[in-house]
């Protein structure tokens, strides 16, 4: 009786925890959609359009959506917009001194997104050990492997690329090697 | 959220200061026993509504942790230097404190850890010292804590764990692919793992729902309840007798006392900022090892000149920090580490310091994945692979996957001269001095951490890893800390210590402290489960005490 009345319960505590992934489930899905395009609030396009060339060579678009496809620049302006509206200076000055290197390695070039995808490598071996190429690098990542709500990851591209499903419940086995379990045990 | 509502003016029992691991055990265990308790908690009161899986809000921004954009801390290597600003250390601020967001690994320490200086030896330039207290004192309130917070395990299955009076309230947790590949190289090593006991419910438990293995445990909070929080298993309790107000955005800066030097009760800034004063009849200090020595130095008086409960000058002295080394091996087929909880193997072969190494210490070794998608990409990867370009996504697309860590977490020597003081120039944005950090590893620490990266690689190896990596130990890299440790000793001798073995303060009557901060060792980190169960055997005390008038 006791362990009858005991599975009863914990099956009544299993029915709420349904009910409670469901709604968990929701409540994740609705704070990982990605938002509307929207204009640019802090950049200016010019500036936009650089950092887009920046980061499209920190996660390029081959073999697949990148940076540029992740919609990262967004995400740096919304970060400069907001939660990292104190870094604006350094993507100034960063974003400066970068210009200036382009023109000392490439003299007559007129943008950096106008470099040929070599130059453009060049010029990040260049700028790679910097402060503002870890900041840019930085961000890059979180946007691009963040929640999309924040405007970059869009459609998931991030997640997709590393294979992180993003879903509110698994069930075991979770890998290869919890799945061939009693094969280990031999 | 309910339970009572106090007036400023009301003297109650005891006010708690803090209300994370150690705070929220103390509100139950008071409250139930009879006493009338406000809880001052300076974070806000969220619940699992709030939660978020959100890896910018929770890593890279604050989230559940200090804002050091409102509360700055500097830290400097060594009094010679001047402190800079920088999150040297970490801490939960919200009701449920550091349990809300910790990865819920709930070991308990050894026998050995609390009589490691008659042991071990004299450890030149540390303060090695034997607890007041052995294991077995604890050991009661170590089960107790177990079956009130809910805890998964297997009992027994640890050989070099002290004896236990009874088993884990819930089975282990399903092994992952990381724990099934350290058993497969640990016991190829000879080597004892065993399922983790976990902080997080493998069944339905006292009307809590079983884990649902989203995997985000640490860092974040939990969305199911599943994680056995203060916040989710003891705070319910406490608010339920009726006789305990948690009182959330309440942020104290000082204790004050009565010309007798006996605890009065604490002013505080309320989420208006504006000062209250909060009456007592006895202060329970529970503000994590960092913050508990702030608010005791910012508490001086004349009669107190450095200080509350420092007539030894040890507070803020002899902190302990979160040391560990990591390493990272690539395997063959997808682990997809990234479901599921965080931990579920462990192993202490390595946990015993043994003077015949050399050097003091040791290392509790689990099998884990706690990398988040940005933050493996940012930092587990191999270091020699590219940072950036073609190459480097390329190989993302199957290191997210494919890979599992071993993390050393290792001793850390008690030194005088490691502190938590008050910054001289820089204020927090309540005009309160910042909390400054003085801190290096002591040689051994690192010679630990060195020795015990060997052992973690050979495992991996063992496993079957294609490929190893480690992680920087270097102190830049080693914060911030999160497990703030020892800087109000425990100890019979009032010279030498702060609190006494019951973790009341040597130098003031009606107050105890009960937190990190009491820790005289360090054990091999992982101290929830003992910052937990003392707060139980300090709360058993304060009772008694209460009850007997001694407190009042």
């Amino acid at each position: 009786m006791q362990s009858t009345r005991r599975l009863w319960l914990s099956q009544c505590v299993g029915i709420a925890a349904l009910a409670d992934i469901a709604a968990a489930q929701q409540h994740a899905h609705e704070a990982a959609q990605s938002p509307a395009p929207t204009p640019f609030q802090t950049l200016d396009p010019a500036t936009a359009a650089e950092i887009d060339a920046l980061t499209s060579q920190i996660i390029p678009s081959s073999d697949g959506p990148g940076a540029h496809e992740a919609g990262i620049v967004y995400f740096i302006d919304r970060a400069l917009s907001t939660f990292d509206a104190d870094l604006r200076d350094s993507y100034r000055m960063g974003m400066s001194s970068v210009q200036q290197k382009r023109q000392e390695m490439f003299a007559g070039s007129t943008s950096i997104a106008t470099l040929t995808s070599e130059q453009q490598i060049q010029l990040m071996h260049a700028i790679e050990n910097t402060e503002f190429f870890e900041l840019l690098r930085t961000h890059t990542l979180y946007g691009f492997l963040g929640n999309p709500s924040y405007g970059g990851n869009r459609n998931r591209v991030g997640w997709k690329l590393i294979g992180f499903e993003d879903r509110m419940a698994y069930q075991p086995p979770f890998g290869y090697y919890d799945a061939h379990v009693d094969q280990e045990a031999k | 959220m309910s339970g009572a509502t106090f007036r400023p003016s009301d003297a109650v029992d005891f006010l708690v200061i803090g209300a994370g691991s150690a705070g929220g055990v103390m509100a139950k265990e008071l409250s139930t026993a009879g006493f009338r308790v406000v809880v001052l908690e300076q974070g806000p009161y969220l619940t699992e509504k709030d939660y978020k899986h959100d890896e910018i809000g929770y890593t890279y921004q604050a989230g559940l942790t200090n804002d050091t954009k409102l509360q700055p801390v500097t830290y400097r290597k060594s009094e010679a230097e001047q402190a800079k600003p920088i999150k040297a250390i970490m801490y939960g601020r919200q009701v449920g404190g550091g349990s809300v967001h910790f990865t819920a690994n709930y070991w308990r320490f050894h026998e050995s850890d609390f009589e490691e200086r008659s042991v071990f030896g004299n450890v030149p330039g540390a303060a090695l010292a034997d607890w007041p207290i052995k294991y077995a004192d604890l050991e009661p309130y170590y089960t107790k804590a177990e079956y009130d917070l809910g805890i998964s395990g297997l009992g027994g299955a640890n050989p070099f764990e002290g004896p236990r009076s009874k088993p884990y309230p819930l089975p282990p947790m399903p092994v992952k692919s990381s724990g099934v590949l350290f058993d497969r190289g640990a016991k190829k090593l000879g080597l004892h793992p065993y399922p983790a006991p976990m902080a997080i419910l493998s069944q339905p438990y006292q009307g809590r729902s079983a884990c649902v293995h989203c995997g985000f445990c640490e860092y974040f909070g939990c969305e199911m309840r599943a994680k056995s929080s203060t916040l989710v298993s003891v705070i319910p309790i406490a608010e339920k007798t009726g006789r305990c107000e948690i009182r959330p955005n309440s942020y104290v800066r000082k204790i004050e006392t009565d010309a007798h030097g006996r605890a009065t009760g604490a002013v505080y800034f309320d989420a208006n900022r504006r000062e209250i004063f909060q009456k007592t009849k006895a202060v329970v200090l529970c503000s994590n090892g960092a913050e508990t020595a702030r608010l005791l130095l910012m508490s001086k008086s004349k009669r107190f000149p450095q200080g509350l409960a420092n007539s030894s000058g040890l507070v803020g002295k002899y902190l302990m920090w979160d040391n560990g080394a990591e390493a990272l091996g690539l395997f063959e087929q997808p682990l997809n580490e990234y479901k599921s909880i965080v931990v579920t193997r462990v192993l202490h072969d390595y946990y015993r310091a043994d003077p015949k190494r050399g050097f003091y210490g040791g290392a509790g070794l689990d099998a884990r994945f706690d990398f988040y998608p940005a933050n493996f990409a940012l930092r587990g990867m191999p270091g020699d692979a590219p940072k950036w370009g073609a190459e480097y996504k390329k190989m993302l697309a199957t290191y997210y996957t494919h890979s599992m860590a071993v993390l050393a977490h290792t001793s850390s020597l008690a030194q005088e001269k490691n502190s938590i003081s008050l910054d001289p120039n820089l204020k927090d944005r309540w005009g309160l001095p910042a909390m400054r950090v003085t801190f290096d590893f002591h040689p051994d620490d690192v010679k630990t951490m060195k020795w015990s990266l060997t052992k973690q690689v050979e495992l991996l190896e063992a496993a079957g890893a294609k490929k190893t990596w480690t992680s920087s130990i270097a102190m830049e890299d080693q914060m911030p800390s999160t497990h703030l440790m020892g800087t109000c000793r425990m100890g019979n001798d009032p010279k030498l210590s702060v609190v006494d073995r019951n973790n009341r303060a040597h130098d003031i009557p009606n107050l105890l402290i009960a937190d990190g901060s009491s820790l005289v060792t360090s054990g091999r980190q992982q101290p929830t489960a003992t910052i937990q169960a003392l707060a139980y055997r300090a709360a058993d005390y304060a009772a008694q005490a209460a009850k007997r008038g001694e407190l009042g």
